[in-house]
C-alpha cells in the first residue's frame, strides 16, 4: 500500500516539535527578525531564473531522523530520505506536478492486449562506478522490497507484480508479469521507496558508501547530520550544476529558518505558515510555496451510526466552511477542497462544482435523517500534524451553527493513524500526495489496507476494477468521473482543503521548482538547482 | 574517621539502590509508554498487516519479563542492547551524541562556578545596595525566562541582527571546538538560570555568613575584610550552593535537550529526542539509564562535598 504518503517530517515529528511549541515566541521572534533586517526591501529573489551557472556547494536542512538514518534507498521514511535518495538513485518513474507517472530510469512502457504484462525499456544509464544499469539490477531492486520477510514501505505497492514470472528479456528490457489488468503500472514504477539499487546490493555495507545511478555520487555521510554527495558528471538525464550538495539535519523548524537567515544553509526544507508570511516578500530569503502537497480533512466512517445514513453525510458535508477552515487551521497557506483528494491532479473530475455551505440544507437533511433534536458527535484529532487540533475546533463551531454537537477528542499523536484507523465514527485525516488511482486502491476498496472510512461497496470496487483493465484512456477517465462523482455525493472523506508545503532558499538559488507538489519528481531536485 | 566511613559507605549503599530503582523505573515508564516502534515506523499508513510485520522483525512480540530479564542482564555486563530501527549497539548512540553534551554541560559548568559565586560575593558585599539591586533584578528576571525562549532572543539578537554568531551549528557536526563562536549562545543559554539561582543562593548565604557572630570575631582579632569573606564566610556560603550545583548537572541534562534542538547540536539530547519520536526503546532506555546514573553519581559526590564543607549535614539526596 502506501505508494508514495509523505510522513510528516518524522514519524513522531510533531511530539518532538511540540518540545519547543510555545511556536508563538518563535514565530513573533522571527517576525522582528524579518522585520530588522540590516538593508532594506528589494526585489525578491527568482523570477526568471536566466541561465545556469556550473559550479558551487548547496546545503539544504531537513529535518531528519537521527543516528538511525540510512542510505538504504529502500528503507526511505522521511522527506531527507526521499531528498538524499533522490540525489543518489533513480526510480524507474516517477511522478510530475499532476502525479502522472514519468519515465526515469525505464525510458518507456509497452503493456500487451490484456494490461497484465508490461514491457519496459530502461535507458542508458551508468552506475557511478561506470557500469550499465541493467534488467538484473532492477529485478534484484524488486525482489528486495517484496522480500516477504522484511517490511520495506515500498512492499505494497509492488503487490500486483508476479515476480516469479517476470524476467529480464535482454539487458535493458524487462517484462513484468501482472496478477491482474492493471492500467496504471507505471504508478508503480514511481511508487514511494521503489527505487533501483545495483544486482546484489543488499546488506548495510553495500549502502555504507553506496553506488547509486542518480545525479550525484557519494562522498561522506553521518547519520543524523550530514551527506555530502559531488556531481556525477556521467548521469543520463545531464550532470546536475552544482558542484557539491550538503544535505543538513536540523530538527527544529526554528533552527532551519534561522540556519538560512544566517546563511550556514541556502535551502531550508518545511517550513511553518507563520514563518513564511514574516518573510514573503521579503529580500533574506526567498520562500516557495509548493501547491497541493496535503490533502486536508475529516474521515466519517460510513459503517457505523451516524455516518451509515448517507444524509448526515451530506450534511456533514454542507456545515464546512472551508474558506474559514483553510484560514484557520492551514492560517491562509493552502486552498480550499471539494471533497474529492488529488486536486488537479490526473483524472480529478474537476467539472464537479465547487461545494458551498448550505447550513439549511444540513439542517433538513439531518432532520430527516432523525436528528431534528440534536445530534452529538465526537471527532477525534491529535496534534500528529499542522491544523488537526485547531482545524478540529473551527469545526466545531461551525457545525454548532447548524444545531449539531461536536466533542473534540484530543487522542496521542504517536498512536493516532493506528488509532483512528477502526475505531471512532469521526476524525482529522491528511494525506501526503500520490496519484488518484493509489489513493482509492488504498482506502476506498473492500479489501483497501487502510480504509478508514470504512467504504465498501461491491459495485465501486468493480468501477476502479474496470478502469484498471481499459487500456483507452478516455474510457478510462469517465470511469474515474463515475467513482469521484460517487464519493462527492455520498464518501466519507470530507475533505475542506490543500495544504501548501513550504519550503525557503536564499536568494541566490535558482531553478527550484515552484509547482512540485512535495514528493514529486521535482520537488527536491538538486540536479536542476544553481546558484547565481 | 570511622564515623565518616560508616556515613560514606550508607551514602554510597543508597547510590546502589537508587540506581537499581532508576533501571526497573526506566524499563516501566517506558514500556508504558502508548504505541511501539512499529506503529511508529508505520506513521500516516497504519497497514495493520504491515505494523505486525514490523513487530516481528524488531521482536517487540516477545513477553515482558523475557525483554526486561534479557535488558538487565545485558546492563550488569555494559551491554545496552541494540536499536530497534537500525540494529547497531546503543552504545554506539551513546558514544556519538557523548562528545557534544559533554563539551556543553562542561563549559557551562566550568563558567557557573566561578560567574555565580562571583555575582553572589558582589551582591553580599552590601545588602540593598546598588550592586545587590541591580543583580538581583537581573538574576530574578532572568531565571523567569525559559530557555528556549532566551534561546530564540539571544539568536535573534546576535546572530540575526548584529550577525555577531552564528546562529546555529548546522553542518559543524563534532568539530565543535573547532569553531568556538558557535558554542557561546549554547552555553550562555544553558548557564543562564543556574546563574542566577546558585547566585542567589550564594548571596545568602554569604549575607548570613558576614552577619554570624564568628566574622564578628575574626574580625575583632582584624583580619582583613576580603580575607574573612573568601575564607571563612564563603566555604560556609557554598554548602547549600554545592547542592544547587548538584541539581544543576540534573539540570543541564535536561537544558541541553532543548538547547540542542534549537542549535542543532548533535549530542545526547538529540539522540534522545530521536529515540522518544522514533519509539527506539533501547536507545531511550540506555539514555535514561546514563542519565540516571550520572545524577545519583553526581548527588553522591554533591553530598561528599557538602559533609566535608559543612560536617554537620546527614545524608541526603
Amino acid at each position: 500500500m502506501d505508494d508514495t504518503t509523505i510522513t510528516t517530517g518524522h514519524p513522531g515529528g510533531p511530539a518532538r516539535r511540540t518540545v519547543l511549541a510555545a511556536g508563538g515566541v518563535t514565530a513573533a521572534a522571527l517576525a522582528l527578525a524579518a522585520c530588522g533586517g540590516p538593508e532594506g526591501k528589494g526585489a525578491a529573489g527568482g523570477g526568471g531564473d536566466g541561465k545556469p551557472r556550473r559550479g558551487g556547494k548547496l546545503r539544504a536542512a531537513f529535518a531528519g531522523g537521527g543516528a538511525n538514518e540510512t542510505l538504504d534507498p529502500h528503507l526511505t521514511n522521511l522527506f531527507a530520505d526521499a531528498a538524499r535518495a533522490k540525489a543518489l538513485f533513480d526510480k524507474l518513474a516517477d511522478f510530475g506536478s499532476d502525479m502522472s507517472a514519468r519515465p526515469r530510469l525505464a525510458e518507456r512502457w509497452e503493456p500487451n492486449k490484456t494490461l497484465d504484462r508490461w514491457t519496459v525499456t530502461l535507458r542508458e544509464a551508468k552506475w557511478h562506478d561506470g557500469k550499465p544499469v541493467t534488467a538484473e539490477d532492477v529485478l534484484h531492486s524488486y525482489r528486495r522490497i517484496a522480500d516477504p520477510d522484511r517490511a520495506f514501505r515500498a512492499k505494497a505497492s509492488l503487490e500486483p507484480i508476479d515476480l516469479d514470472d517476470s524476467r529480464a528479456r535482454d539487458e535493458r528490457t524487462v517484462e513484468f508479469r501482472l496478477k491482474r489488468p492493471y492500467a496504471e503500472f507505471p504508478n508503480v514504477l514511481a511508487a514511494f521507496g521503489a527505487y533501483i539499487v545495483r544486482a546484489g546490493a543488499d546488506d548495510a555495507g553495500d549502502f555504507g558508501e553506496p553506488v547509486g545511478s542518480g545525479p550525484f555520487r557519494h562522498v561522506s555521510f553521518t547519520p543524523g547530520r550530514s551527506l555530502l554527495v559531488k556531481r556525477f558528471d556521467g548521469y543520463w538525464d545531464g550532470a546536475p550544476h552544482l558542484d557539491e550538495l550538503e544535505f543538513t539535519v536540523a530538527d527544529e523548524e526554528s533552527a532551519r529558518i534561522n540556519a538560512l537567515l544566517g546563511g550556514q544553509v541556502e535551502y531550508a526544507h518545511e517550513l511553518n505558515p507563520t514563518t513564511a508570511r514574516a518573510h514573503d516578500g521579503g529580500d533574506r530569503v526567498r520562500i516557495v510555496r509548493l501547491r497541493n502537497s496535503a490533502m486536508q480533512g475529516f474521515v466519517m466512517k460510513t459503517d457505523r451510526a451516524p455516518f451509515d445514513d448517507r444524509r448526515v453525510r451530506e450534511a456533514f458535508f454542507l456545515i464546512a466552511d472551508r474558506r474559514e477552515l483553510v484560514d484557520g487551521a492551514l492560517s491562509g497557506a493552502g486552498e480550499i477542497g471539494n471533497d474529492l483528494f488529488g486536486k488537479g491532479y490526473r483524472y480529478y473530475a474537476g467539472n464537479i462544482p465547487q461545494r458551498k455551505r448550505d447550513l439549511e440544507r444540513a439542517r433538513r437533511l439531518l432532520r430527516e435523517a432523525g436528528h431534528g433534536d440534536g445530534l452529538t458527535v465526537t471527532l477525534d484529532t491529535s496534534p500528529v500534524a499542522t491544523g488537526f487540533v485547531e482545524a478540529a475546533e473551527i469545526f466545531r463551531e461551525q457545525a454548532a451553527e447548524a444545531g449539531v454537537t461536536i466533542e473534540v477528542r484530543v487522542g496521542n499523536a504517536d498512536t493516532y493513524w493506528s488509532d483512528t484507523l477502526d475505531s471512532g465514527v469521526l476524525a482529522c485525516t491528511r494525506s501526503g500526495t500520490m496519484p488518484i488511482e493509489s489513493h482509492i486502491s488504498q482506502r476506498l476498496l473492500t479489501d483497501s489496507p487502510t480504509n478508514a472510512t470504512k467504504w465498501r461497496h461491491k459495485d465501486f470496487d468493480e468501477l476502479y476494477r474496470q478502469a484498471q483493465s481499459t487500456a483507452e484512456e478516455s474510457e478510462r477517465t469517465a470511469l474515474y468521473e463515475r467513482m469521484q462523482r460517487r464519493l462527492h455525493t455520498e464518501g466519507g472523506f470530507l475533505v475542506w482543503g490543500f495544504a501548501d508545503w513550504i519550503v525557503a532558499t536564499a536568494p541566490g538559488v535558482r531553478g527550484v521548482a515552484e509547482d512540485a507538489p512535495a514528493n514529486t519528481l521535482d520537488w527536491a531536485r538538486f540536479d536542476r538547482v544553481w546558484l547565481a | 574517621m570511622t564515623d565518616r566511613r560508616s556515613w560514606l559507605l550508607r551514602r554510597l549503599v543508597l547510590g546502589v539502590a537508587q540506581t537499581a530503582g532508576v533501571v526497573v523505573l526506566v524499563f516501566a515508564l517506558t514500556e508504558a509508554l502508548p504505541g511501539d516502534a512499529a506503529v511508529a515506523l508505520a506513521g500516516d499508513a497504519p497497514d495493520p498487516e504491515r505494523v505486525e510485520r514490523i513487530r516481528e522483525v524488531m521482536g517487540l512480540d516477545r513477553p515482558v519479563a523475557e525483554r526486561f530479564g534479557e535488558w538487565a542482564a545485558g546492563l550488569v555486563r555494559g551491554d545496552l542492547g541494540v536499536s530497534l530501527v537500525s540494529g547497531r549497539p546503543v552504545t554506539e548512540y551513546l558514544a556519538a551524541g557523548f562528545g557534544p553534551t559533554v563539551l556543553l554541560a562542561g563549559l557551562t559548568m566550568a563558567l557557573l562556578v566561578p560567574v555565580a559565586v562571583g555575582l553572589g560575593v558582589l551582591a553580599a558585599r552590601r545588602e540593598g545596595g546598588r550592586a545587590d539591586r541591580v543583580i538581583s533584578t537581573v538574576t530574578l528576571g532572568v531565571y523567569a525566562v525559559p530557555e528556549f525562549a532566551l534561546g530564540v532572543l539571544l539568536t535573534v539578537v546576535f546572530a540575526l541582527w548584529l550577525g555577531w554568531l552564528p546562529p546555529t551549528a548546522v553542518g559543524y557536526g563534532s568539530g565543535l571546538l573547532g569553531h568556538p563562536a558557535v558554542l557561546v549562545l549554547p552555553v550562555l543559554v544553558l548557564l543562564a538560570r543556574p546563574v542566577c539561582s546558585v547566585s542567589r543562593l550564594v548571596r545568602a548565604g554569604m549575607i548570613d555568613a558576614m552577619a554570624s557572630s564568628y566574622t564578628a570575631q575574626a574580625r575583632r582579632y582584624g583580619v582583613a575584610e576580603s580575607r574573612i569573606r573568601w575564607t571563612h564566610a564563603l566555604p560556609n556560603a557554598a554548602a547549600p550552593a554545592v547542592q544547587q550545583l548538584a541539581r544543576t548537572v540534573d539540570w543541564l541534562l535536561g537544558g541541553v535537550v532543548v538547547v540542542e534542538a534549537l542549535f542543532v547540536i548533535p549530542g545526547l539530547g538529540t539522540v534522545l529526542m530521536d529515540a522518544v519520536a522514533a519509539r527506539d526503546i533501547p536507545v531511550v532506555q540506555g539514555l535514561a539509564v546514563v542519565f540516571g546514573l550520572v545524577t545519583v553519581a553526581v548527588n553522591v559526590g554533591a553530598d561528599l562535598v557538602t559533609h566535608d564543607l559543612a560536617p554537620r549535614t546527614g545524608v541526603s539526596a
